[in-house]
């Protein structure tokens, strides 16, 4: 077991959302999770991540054997666990570069590896960009600065595929992408993440980037936990049901 | 018959934000020292420089730019106890003025960077960026005037003043003056205090980064802008080093 949640409960400015959720994702598996707009779908996001002010107050998360909650967030990075954001952060004066150097870098040195030298890390970059068909040269502009909702979440899965995370928990990944981006994304997404030894959770409100990152498992969250699950057929129904019909 | 020195009190608009305190112990001769820099027409000269130290330090300086002549001064205020520099600067005729300025500091001292830029003549221009970095019970000012003379026609003048405080006990003054008696003239000025962007912080976290590295970086970016104008990477290293090594020193 990759990724294990036991009956989490979790709370943001005293308000409770994630109500007692369960969801165990094994090595190799990827899963969605779908649910209305305020089931806590990207509450469950950040605690994984540990966001400040995302409050956990009963239940565990355990990752490859550790205590997920008792690290920092940067610990989790290095852990090995990538948070995609749905609203990635612009950061004037620092590039792309620089910002994923330091952070591939200091994950690194957490795990006792070396760290990899500029031409080390620029052909690594290069690398990734081009799978997810980004010009090298934004890489060299401030992060997320001036980026399309797009040209952000293509950002966001170069990063990951610099970084090459474990586990990926992907929030709205599929938000503000045209067609054509979706599609980038998608493949992006199972090039990086589709191996035995690593595992996806897909956090997403439509069906369509399914299409092209089929999920093992599904997930309907609803009111802070899951409420019902199944396998890829049971996106399909959401899409044609609706979350009204499947939650109630 | 011995000259009495005119020493400031709160009530002088230039040193309204100093601590008076730390100046009241500082002996009246200081208030009297000022350095005195000419630059020859078309001359270009380069100050960088590093002030500050465990003690307090008032520095003043008075420059002269002659036609044509361009003068740069880069400086970092980075000591423990109360530091001013204090810069007037007479712009003739097509004279330039650049000025980047650094406070950085935690404790519980003032520091500030007064600045007096005088377009004496038409076509001379001027700007200043000033940034401050405080946390504990500091201080930092910038208290920026600008004077445009009558016949100073086609004057650019520009003063920027950004204050990034990363405690709640920390403080930052701006105060830009303009007097402009000539009437075609750009005299652009702008101040902004805020803390770290706890998102961007979060966001680096999420990427591996601890919250010192992101501290460092988002610093960095932040204080960059009164570098930039500075053509010597070698002496704008020097300068964000010296920045960047108060941070690291902060408990």
């Amino acid at each position: 077991m990759m990724l294990t949640i036991a009956d989490l409960h979790a709370q943001v400015d005293g308000k409770p959302i994630l109500d007692g959720l369960s969801l165990t994702v094994n090595a190799g598996e990827v899963h969605a999770i779908m649910g209305p707009n305020g089931a806590g779908k990207s509450t469950l996001a950040y605690v994984l991540g540990g966001r400040p002010g995302y409050e956990v107050t009963a239940g565990s998360v355990t990752f490859a054997g550790q205590d997920l909650l008792a690290l920092a967030p940067h610990e989790r990075a290095a852990a090995g666990l990538f948070l995609g954001f749905q609203y990635p952060v612009e950061i004037p004066g620092v590039s792309n570069v620089q910002f994923l150097r330091e952070a591939l870098n200091a994950q690194r040195r957490a795990r006792g590896e070396e760290p990899l030298s500029g031409a080390e890390f620029l052909k690594l970059a290069r690398g990734k960009a081009a799978l997810l068909r980004m010009d090298i040269e934004m890489l060299k502009r401030p992060v997320n600065v001036g980026f399309s909702g797009g040209e952000k979440k293509r950002a966001e899965m170069v990063q990951m595929g610099i970084l090459d995370p474990a586990f990926a928990v992907l929030d709205e990944t599929d938000s503000g992408l045209d067609i054509d981006a979706l599609r980038i994304v998608g493949e992006g997404i199972n090039s990086i993440m589709r191996r035995p030894d690593k595992g996806v959770l897909l956090i997403t409100h439509y069906q369509r980037l399914l299409g092209y990152v089929k999920p093992d498992v599904v997930h309907v969250l609803s009111k802070g936990r899951i409420v019902t699950s199944g396998g890829p057929e049971l996106a399909v129904q959401l899409e044609s049901e609706g979350y009204e019909a499947v939650t109630a | 018959m011995t000259e009495l020195l005119a020493l400031p009190t709160q009530r002088d608009e230039e040193w309204r934000y100093a601590d008076f305190a730390v100046l009241q112990g500082l002996a009246p001769e200081r208030f009297g020292e000022w350095k005195d820099i000419e630059l020859a027409p078309g001359e270009t000269r380069r100050h960088c420089t590093v002030l500050g130290s465990d003690a307090p330090e008032l520095h003043r300086v008075r420059i002269t730019v002659a036609e044509g002549a361009r003068a740069e001064m880069f400086a970092v205020i980075a000591g423990s106890d109360y530091t001013r520099l204090e810069a007037q600067i007479r712009l003739a005729k097509g004279a330039h003025f650049e000025f980047g300025g650094v406070t950085i500091g935690g404790g519980e001292a003032t520091r500030e960077i007064v600045t007096r830029v005088t377009h004496a003549e038409p076509d001379a221009t001027s700007r200043q960026v000033v940034r401050a970095v405080h946390w504990g019970g500091a201080t930092g000012n910038f208290l920026g005037r600008i004077e445009v003379a009558r016949d100073a026609q086609k004057t650019d003048a520009a003063q920027d003043f950004k204050g990034l405080l990363l405690g709640r006990g920390a403080s930052a003054n701006a105060k830009p003056e303009l007097e402009i008696f000539a009437d075609d003239v750009k005299c652009a000025h702008g101040a902004a205090i805020g803390q770290m962007d706890e998102r961007a912080r979060f966001y680096m976290a999420a990427r591996g980064i601890p919250p010192d590295l992101a501290d460092r970086l988002l610093v960095r970016a932040f204080i960059a802008d009164a570098f930039t104008a500075m053509d010597d990477p070698g002496e704008q290293e020097k300068l964000l080093a010296a920045v960047l090594g108060v941070l690291e020193a902060r408990a």
